[in-house]
């Protein structure tokens, strides 16, 4: 068995009675990563060498035998866009793909300050554009229930390796959609925080009131406690929310008697796969079960969310990816005419079509003559939206719904049309523009292929998502079932 | 609102984004198909609404005025593409 199947106590008895070492887990990333991924492709840089001299300082510090905290030792992998001092960092760009970062993001640093062990850099789209993982500039990472299927995106490759095996947890980004759609597709866990709860220092932007940095796990209890360290305050990130952070692990209490679930008929209409539908009312009778209730609620401004979120997003990463010029850092092209022919040529050489694409669309919202009609005309729906939200918060605690509308589709098969990719994240886009926070949780299979239930909560109350998640876990196998690989 | 080649020149050039003819064209009817789609919001009276530019009430954030240590020169330099005497390369700015 790997001992990535191990839970986090376990894990920690086994480090201290000497029964494993670091270095042992970490072994078994590399082995795993050597056997699968040539098929699944879910990592863009290892780093061997600098792993396996961590995990023997680890290993002296067990020795020392001070107390660890739950993380300490575990193999983790983090998704490209966030930066790692002396490690390549590339957003699946070509662009970036020289690029050594000369810091750390808040989140690797805490991260190494917990104990863990970065194993290696994960392959997305490219700079996080996409829901596919096809749009990265290297390869398309597969999912491992089926290697002809997208692991989803843009946190694919973040997402592939935890069902893989690969490591122990990952880090991903979430904009749109793109931790707890890609969790959904590879039947894993994955939560998007409420915005300004994790530092977004280090995550190279893509649209900065959306971006969000969160965990993916194998199960609710890891997530929890990578959610631990990762959350708080950071003044060197000036969106971050200054606000006491509890522990989330005391929240997985299993008890959900009296929780009132919001289910927004919205989320369950049309284009929704009905075996996806019957798999989250089959939850939902999981949950009244065990003493919750449902009742359908309306978000009537659902159907505005995506053109809201394309608009808003868009906007925001054109200005964002201004800063990739060609002059200081990134791959610069040869023999420009003058300094505007070497920004022109650096970003259109350095650039895929989905990046450019969503810049295009995004200059054109913000250019004179057309702000008003849609960069500001969505921000007013933005607000429309959140005020849906807040409103069905005012009687109920959390609201519940599938991450996505169908599980994970073929490789190449929506790649000709960005508008039918831009529709899967119906379900996840309307809380990323809200800003509360979210966890996809595996509950169905259909043809082989996960299906992920979204539970989203009020602001800064993700003790309540992650105690609902858990019970769920609790008292159904889902989260138990592994890919053949 | 239709985009016309015209339009996607124009917006490329704002962008610093060189685009072939192909590109171009296949920009021309996806953004088109994108603009069109976004059109649904105007089926929403937003005369009274307030824009969200952040979800959550954010004021200036501000540090003290106090003096830190700037970036070693190295590093600095570490990913610029060329360099000399200290200082990151590029091409005459001004005629």
């Amino acid at each position: 068995m790997s001992p990535f199947e191990l839970s986090l106590q376990e894990v920690g008895a086994k480090l201290r009675s000497k029964e494993l070492s670091v270095t042992e887990l970490v072994d078994a990333s590399y082995k795993r990563i050597a056997q699968t991924d040539d098929t699944i492709k879910a990592f863009i840089t290892l780093n061997e060498q600098e792993a396996r001299k961590q995990a023997g300082e680890l290993d002296q510090k067990l020795a020392s035998s001070e107390a660890q905290g739950a993380l300490f030792g575990l193999p983790a992998g983090i998704k490209d866009n966030i930066v790692t001092e002396g490690l390549l960092t590339t957003c699946a760009s070509q662009f970036l793909n020289n690029y050594n970062p000369i810091y750390d993001a808040t989140v690797t640093r805490k991260l190494r300050d917990a104990g863990t062990v970065t194993i290696g850099k994960l392959n997305m789209d490219e700079f996080a554009m996409g829901g596919s993982n096809e749009n990265s500039s290297f390869y398309a990472t597969r999912n491992p229930w089926n290697s002809e299927y997208v692991p989803g995106g843009s946190s694919g490759g973040s997402a592939a390796a935890v069902a893989a095996g690969q490591v122990y947890f990952s880090l991903g980004s979430d904009t749109g959609g793109s931790i707890r759609q890609p969790a959904a597709y590879c039947g894993i866990v994955g939560l998007k925080p409420t915005y300004g709860l994790v530092s977004r220092f280090g995550l190279v932007a893509f649209a900065s009131s959306l971006d969000q940095i969160g965990p993916l796990t194998k199960n609710v209890e890891d997530a929890a406690h990578v959610l631990q360290a990762i959350a708080g305050y950071d003044a060197s990130d000036t969106t971050s929310a200054n606000v006491a952070i509890p522990n989330y692990s005391e929240a997985l209490t299993g008890d959900v008697k009296g929780l009132r679930i919001a289910v927004p008929k919205e989320y369950l209409g049309e284009g929704i796969d009905p075996r996806v539908k019957e798999a989250v009312m089959n939850a939902l009778k999981t949950y009244e079960s065990l003493g919750a209730t449902w009742e359908e609620v309306s978000l009537p401004h659902t159907e505005y969310a995506i053109a809201t979120y394309y608009l808003l997003a868009s906007s925001e990463a054109s200005s964002n990816l201004a800063r990739f010029d060609g002059v200081r850092y990134g791959v610069r092209a040869d023999n420009p005419e003058n300094l505007i022919d070497l920004y022109r040529k650096s970003r259109s050489q350095g650039f895929g079509p989905e990046v450019k694409r969503r810049i295009m669309l995004g200059t054109y919202a913000l250019s004179s003559g057309y702000y008003d009609a849609y960069y500001l005309k969505a921000q007013k729906v933005r607000t429309l939206i959140k005020q849906d939200f807040d409103q069905v918060f005012e009687k109920y605690d959390l609201v519940i719904g599938p991450t996505a509308p169908t599980t994970a589709f073929r490789i190449g098969e929506q790649v000709g049309d960005p508008l039918t990719m831009y529709l899967n994240d119906i379900c996840t886009i309307p809380v990323s523009l809200a800003g509360i926070p979210a966890i996809s949780i595996p509950c169905g299979q259909a043809d082989g292929l996960p299906i992920g239930m979204q539970i989203i909560g009020k602001a800064f109350d993700e003790s309540t998502v992650l105690r609902a998640a858990h019970a769920f876990e609790a008292n159904t196998e889902f989260h138990k079932q592994r890919p053949t690989l | 609102m239709s985009i016309t080649l015209k339009d996607v020149e124009h917006v490329a050039n704002l962008a610093r984004l060189e685009l072939s003819d192909a590109e171009k064209s296949q920009f021309t009817d996806q953004l088109n198909a994108i603009l069109k789609y976004a059109e649904k919001l105007n089926e929403l009276n937003t005369d009274d609404v307030e824009p969200t530019s952040h979800v959550f009430e954010l004021v200036n954030v501000m540090r003290e005025d106090v003096q830190k240590e700037s970036l070693p020169i190295e590093q600095v330099l570490l990913n610029a593409p060329d360099e000399e005497d200290d200082q990151i390369k590029v091409p005459a700015v001004i005629e």
